[in-house]
C-alpha cells in the first residue's frame, strides 16, 4: 500500500501479513463471453428466499443473548457499580464489568491509545460500562437494567468547533487537538492568487452521517475447546481476527471467524467492535454460545459514523479557466478517540484538478462523542462539497459553463502524490463529456434558463466531477481454484460479499476463464478457519484485488490440465488449447480430450489452482474517475427540493456484471441524497451533550419516495491493461462522492442560492427563502 | 440445582423476584398495554407470566409457550427458526421484519405474539412454492433487487401485501408501497422494477 493511501481505511495497527510472491501476471481479456454481462447473482436465491443464514440469524442450541450497559453521558466516571441484584435475575448467567476478572483486558482505540475494555472513566455516551448474558433478550435487558450505576458526572464538550477554545472541557486532559495541525503545500497561493483574474472565498459544513446499515452489529460467539469461533457482521474476517487476536492474547489459529452474509457496512464493519470481545468473554464465562447484536440505538452511538466537516476553501481562476491557486482548511473529530476526523477532506483539493498552487491544512480534535469508523468513501464527499460548489461558482464568475471549467483542469498526473506519478487512466475527461452528452447537459440548462423564473417551482441542473484515492486495489490476495474430475469448481476466497456482488463477479471470473457456468462453481469464502488470507471489503478495492487473484488461480488450474492433457494425447503444450470443457490440439487430425476425460485430472480427484494478487504498476496511480449531473426542481415557498433525473458516469475500468454495476451506481446516488439532504447526527451542545435522534425516524434516510424518478448509469469502459489482469477498478465509493455537490449545485442554478451546509432541506432552504424575502 | 430450578419454572423465579422488589418499570408497561387492549374484566398477566397460545404462520398452526411481552419478531426469529423476518430496529421504523397479518404487511416488532391468536400470519418463507421462488421472489432475482439484502425479506412481503390488494400498482402506488420498508444499499430503483415484473408475473405473463 502507498504511503498516502495509509490513511483511507485508518488501518494503523491492523496487522498485514507479508504479500506472496506474484506469479506471472497473464495479459488482459479481450473479447468476453461472460464478463460485462448482466447476471443475476450467484446467491440471489438465498437471499430472496430467506435461506441465507446472516449472522444475526445464526443460532446455537442453549445459545445465551447478551447486552451491554452503556454510559448515558458524554463524559462521567463510573464511581460505584453494583451488580448484585442483576446477577441474581432470572435467566442471568454471567455478567462482566470493569470489576470481574474475565474482562481485564485493553482495547486499542488506536495504535497508541489503550483503554480496559470496561473503563471507569467514559469520553462518550455509549461508553461500555459492564455486559451481562441471559437466555432471553427480555431477560438480558432486564438485568442491564438492573444494574445500579454511580456516575461523577464531568463536563463536556461535543461542538468541534469550540473544541479548541481556552476553558473548553478537556476529552482527555491534554488540549483537545489530537495531533498537531496537518498543513500541505505546493507552489505558492500567494502568488497563485496574484494570477488570478477572479477569487472567491466560502465557508462550507457537512454533518456527521451515521452508517446504519440494515443489520446491526455484532456476533455470535462460541469457544469450542480452546478455539474462539466467532460469526460476526463484518466487511473483514481477517480483520476481526487479528483484533480480537490481540485484545485476548490469542494465536491467530485460535479464532475463527466467519462472516458469509452481512446485512450492510459501508465501512462501520471493518473492524469488530467492542461487542466482538464482549461476546467472546461471556461465551467463556457461562461456557454457552453468546448473541450479542447492538440495538439500533446503539449504532447511532458506538458503532462509528462520519466526521462533521467545517471547511473554508478560498480559490483563484483566470477567465481562460486556468485554476491558480486552491487554498483550504478543515477543522473535523473523530470523536473521543484517533479515529481519522479529518482523514482525506483535502484529498480532492489537492489532486483532482490541475493547479500549481495548493495549500491545505486539517485540524482534528477531540470531542465527547462516539469514535468515527471509516464511511463509505472517507472525507471524499465532504471535500467534495466545498470543491464542486467553488468550481460552480468559479464557472459563474467567469461567464464559463461548469462542464468546461473542469475540462479545462483535467490531471494529466496525481499531482499531490510524491512524485507526481500518472494515472493508468484519467477518466475524468470522458466521463464528463459522455456525462454531459447523455444528460443534454447544455441543452436542458438553457432550455431552464431561457423558461425565466417565474413562480414558486424553479427548475435547475448541476454536476460535480470526482476521483477516489484508492480503488486500484492491491496485494495480497491469495485465492484457491479447486477443480473436481467432473470439471464443477470450487472457488474459495476470504473475501466478504457485502452486497456488491462479489461472489457473483468472481464466479463470473472463473467462468470466463474456465468456460463453465456459473452454476458449476460452489464458492467457499469470509472464514479464517477455511479460506484464504483477504484483507476487507472496503476501499473499492475487492474486485480490483480480488478478481485477478481469482483469474491467476483459475490460469494455474488450466496450465495444469494442458500438461495432463499433453501426457494423454502425446502432444507439447504448446499446441494445447483449453476451449470450453474441452482441450483441442493444433494437430492434424484433430486431437481433443474433454476436461473430465484426462487421466491426471481423474488420478488426482481435483486440480488446485493458486492465485496471488500481483502487484500495482511500478510508478503509476490506478484511481477510478466519475461525474454526476441532476435536474432538481425547488419549491420556494416551502423549501422543497425533488430530484427529477440523476445521471452518473464512471470510469473504473472494465465492467464485471452490468446488472449489479447499475444497482451500485443508484445505490451511491442514493446514498449521496442522504449525506447531502437529509442525515445529520443532532448533539445535544448546550443541555446534556446527549445524541437527541438516535433512531431512523429523527435521523432521516432516504427511502423509495426520495430517490429520483429517473437513474441512469452510464459506464465509461476505458481499457486499462496496467491496472491488473482483469481491467476491473473500484466502484462502490466514487458513486457516492459527487452527488451531494451536484445537487447543491443544480439548487443554485434553480434559485441562486448557495447553501454551503447540509442538511440541504426545507427547514434550511425555507429559512433561507424568508430571510431573502425580508431583504427586499 | 438452582440453575435446574431456573430453567423449568423461569415464571415462579421472576415472581418471586418481584415481589420482593415492587413492580418495575417493565411490568406497569406490558401490563397497561395489554390492558388496554383487552375487556375490563380480563386479568391482567404478568410480563414474564408464560402462557399457551396458538400461532397460525405460513399456513400451519403452531402451539406455543411465550412470555405476554415477546414481540411477535421475537417469537417467528428465536422460538421458530423463521429467520427471514429480519430485526432491525424493533420500533416499528425500518420494516426489516414485515409480515402479512391478513393479506396486510405488518410491522412484526410492533405487535405482541399474544395479540395475534386467530391471525393468519405469512412470512417470507411462506411466499415460497416448495423449493420455488414466489412470483415476488423471482422478480427481485431478476432485477438484482438488492444488494446486501438483509431489507429484501421485508421489502417483498410488502410488495407481496401491496400486489394482493392492487394487482396492477402505478409508479406512484409502487413508491408508497414500499415507502415503509428502508434499504440503505439504496436498490429502491431495481425494486420498482422488481414489483412490475411481479405484476406481470402474478398475472401469468412470462
Amino acid at each position: 500500500m502507498k504511503q498516502e493511501e495509509k490513511g483511507v481505511y485508518y488501518t494503523e495497527g491492523l496487522f498485514v501479513p507479508e504479500t506472496p510472491t506474484p506469479g506471472k501476471a497473464p495479459k488482459p481479456w479481450g473479447e468476453t463471453a461472460v464478463i460485462g454481462k448482466s447476471r443475476p447473482r450467484v446467491d440471489a436465491y438465498e437471499r430472496v428466499s430467506g435461506s441465507a443464514v446472516y449472522p444475526s440469524d445464526f443460532s446455537l442450541p442453549h445459545m445465551l443473548h447478551g447486552a451491554v450497559l452503556r454510559c448515558p453521558h458524554p463524559h462521567a466516571k463510573v464511581r460505584k457499580l453494583d451488580t448484585s441484584k442483576a446477577e441474581k435475575m432470572p435467566g442471568v448467567h454471567g455478567l462482566i464489568s470493569g470489576a470481574t476478572r474475565e474482562a481485564d483486558v485493553y482495547w486499542p482505540y488506536s495504535k497508541d491509545v489503550k483503554t480496559k475494555l470496561f473503563d471507569s472513566i467514559c469520553r462518550f455516551e455509549g461508553e461500555a460500562v459492564a455486559a451481562v448474558a441471559a437466555e432471553t433478550p427480555y431477560q438480558v435487558w432486564d438485568a442491564v437494567e438492573a444494574i445500579q450505576v454511580e456516575y461523577d458526572v464531568f463536563p463536556f464538550i461535543v461542538d468541534e468547533k469550540k473544541a479548541l477554545r481556552s476553558g473548553a472541557p478537556q476529552v482527555h486532559g491534554a488540549g483537545n487537538l489530537v495531533k498537531p495541525k496537518e498543513t500541505y503545500s505546493r507552489g505558492d497561493v500567494q502568488e497563485g492568487f496574484a494570477q488570478a483574474d477572479v477569487m472567491r472565498e466560502e465557508s462550507y459544513r457537512t454533518e456527521c452521517e451515521v452508517h446504519t446499515p440494515m443489520e446491526l452489529h455484532g456476533c455470535v460467539a462460541y469457544w469450542d475447546g480452546d478455539l474462539l469461533v466467532i460469526h460476526e457482521s463484518t466487511q473483514g474476517v481477517y480483520a476481526v481476527q487479528s483484533k480480537v487476536a490481540q485484545v485476548l492474547g490469542l494465536p491467530l489459529s485460535k479464532v475463527r471467524v466467519i462472516g458469509h452474509y452481512l446485512g450492510g457496512g459501508f465501512g462501520s464493519k471493518l473492524q469488530p467492535g467492542k461487542y466482538t470481545v464482549i461476546a467472546a468473554l461471556l461465551a467463556g464465562k457461562t461456557g454457552r454460545a453468546v448473541k450479542l447484536f447492538v440495538t439500533r440505538e446503539e449504532t447511532y452511538l458506538c458503532t462509528g459514523n462520519r466526521p462533521p466537516a467545517n471547511m473554508t476553501l478560498k480559490a483563484g481562476v483566470k477567465k481562460d479557466g486556468t485554476l491558480t491557486a486552491l487554498e483550504f482548511s478543515v477543522l473535523g473529530t473523530g470523536g473521543a478517540y484517533p479515529a481519522g476526523g479529518t482523514s482525506l477532506v483535502d484529498w480532492l483539493i489537492k489532486d483532482l484538478y490541475t493547479c500549481p498552487h495548493v495549500r491545505t491544512e486539517a485540524t482534528d480534535v477531540y470531542i465527547n462523542a462516539g469514535p468515527a469508523r471509516p464511511f463509505r468513501a472517507p472525507g471524499h464527499p465532504q471535500g467534495s462539497w466545498a470543491l464542486e460548489q467553488m468550481l460552480d461558482a468559479l464557472a459563474e464568475a467567469i461567464d464559463m459553463d461548469p462542464v468546461e471549467l473542469r475540462l479545462k483542469n483535467i490531471p494529466a498526473y496525481s499531482q499531490a502524490r510524491p512524485g507526481t506519478p500518472a494515472y493508468t487512466t484519467t477518466g475524468l475527461k470522458e466521463c464528463l463529456e459522455e456525462g454531459a452528452r447523455a444528460f443534454r447537459w447544455e441543452e436542458r440548462r438553457k432550455e431552464i434558463e431561457n423558461s425565466g423564473k417565474n413562480g414558486s417551482l424553479r427548475r435547475g441542473v448541476g454536476m460535480a466531477g470526482c476521483l477516489w484515492i484508492a480503488g486500484g486495489g492491491g496485494p495480497p490476495s491469495t485465492v484457491i481454484v479447486k477443480l473436481f474430475s467432473d470439471g464443477s469448481v470450487n472457488l474459495n476466497m476470504g473475501a466478504s460479499d457485502i452486497g456488491t456482488g462479489t461472489k457473483t463477479v468472481m464466479a463470473m471470473v472463473v467462468a470466463e476463464e474456465l468456460g463453465i457456468r456459473t452454476e458449476m462453481i460452489q464458492i467457499e469464502h469470509a472464514d479464517t478457519g477455511t479460506t484464504q488470507y483477504a484483507t476487507p471489503s472496503g476501499g473499492s478495492k475487492t474486485v480490483p484485488t480480488e478478481a485477478p487473484a481469482v483469474r491467476s488461480a483459475a490460469i494455474h488450474v488450466k496450465q495444469q490440465l494442458l500438461r495432463m492433457a499433453a501426457d494423454d494425447l502425446g502432444m507439447d503444450v504448446s499446441g494445447l488449447h483449453f476451449k470450453g470443457n474441452e482441450i483441442t490440439a493444433d494437430s492434424d487430425p484433430p486431437k481433443k480430450i474433454k476436461i473430465r476425460e484426462i487421466s491426471g485430472l481423474k488420478k488426482q480427484g481435483v486440480v488446485v489452482g493458486v492465485g496471488y494478487r500481483g502487484p500495482n504498476p511500478e510508478g503509476k496511480v490506478v484511481n477510478p474517475f466519475a461525474a454526476q449531473f441532476c435536474e432538481v426542481e425547488v419549491n420556494t415557498e416551502t423549501g422543497e427540493v425533488r430530484i427529477l433525473d440523476l445521471l452518473g458516469t464512471n470510469e473504473s475500468g472494465r465492467v464485471m456484471d452490468r446488472l449489479t454495476y447499475n444497482n451500485q451506481v443508484h445505490g451511491g446516488i442514493t446514498m449521496g441524497i442522504g449525506f447531502a439532504m437529509t442525515e445529520v447526527r443532532v448533539l445535544d451542545a448546550h443541555g446534556t451533550g446527549k445524541m437527541v435522534n438516535r433512531n431512523w425516524h429523527d435521523y432521516k434516510l432516504p427511502t423509495a419516495l426520495d430517490v429520483p424518478p429517473h437513474m441512469e448509469a452510464v459506464p465509461i469502459e476505458l481499457p486499462d491493461p496496467e491496472a491488473n489482469n482483469t481491467g476491473a477498478k473500484g466502484l462502490g465509493e466514487p458513486v457516492t462522492i459527487p452527488t451531494g455537490a451536484a445537487i447543491a449545485n443544480a439548487v443554485y442554478h434553480a434559485t441562486g442560492v448557495r447553501v454551503t451546509q447540509t442538511p440541504l432541506n426545507p427547514t434550511r432552504l425555507s429559512l433561507i427563502f424568508s430571510e431573502r424575502l425580508k431583504e427586499r | 440445582m438452582e440453575e435446574d430450578r431456573k430453567k423449568a419454572h423461569p415464571a415462579l423465579t421472576r415472581r418471586h423476584f418481584l415481589a420482593a422488589v415492587g413492580a418495575g418499570a417493565a411490568t406497569v408497561v406490558a401490563s397497561s398495554h395489554l390492558a388496554a387492549g383487552a375487556s375490563t374484566k380480563a386479568r391482567v398477566m404478568e410480563p414474564t407470566e408464560m402462557t399457551k397460545i396458538r400461532l397460525r404462520i405460513n399456513g400451519r398452526t403452531h402451539r406455543l409457550l411465550v412470555e405476554p411481552r415477546w414481540s411477535l419478531l421475537f417469537v417467528l426469529r428465536e422460538r421458530l427458526g423463521l429467520t427471514a423476518v429480519k430485526s432491525g430496529c424493533e420500533r416499528g421504523e425500518c420494516g426489516a421484519c414485515t409480515v402479512l397479518v391478513n393479506d396486510v404487511p405488518r410491522y412484526a416488532c410492533m405487535m405482541l405474539a399474544v395479540e395475534m391468536q386467530g391471525a393468519d400470519i405469512i412470512t417470507l418463507e411462506g411466499l415460497m412454492n416448495g423449493e420455488k421462488l414466489g412470483h415476488v421472489q423471482q422478480a427481485f432475482l431478476e432485477h438484482d433487487a438488492f444488494q446486501c439484502g438483509y431489507c429484501t425479506p421485508g421489502q417483498i412481503v410488502a410488495v407481496e401485501g401491496l400486489l394482493r390488494r392492487n394487482p396492477d400498482p402505478s409508479n406512484d402506488e409502487i413508491r408508497k408501497g414500499v415507502s415503509g420498508n428502508l434499504c440503505r444499499c439504496g436498490a429502491y430503483t431495481h425494486i420498482f422494477q422488481a414489483v412490475e415484473r411481479a405484476a406481470q408475473l402474478k398475472r401469468g405473463q412470462r
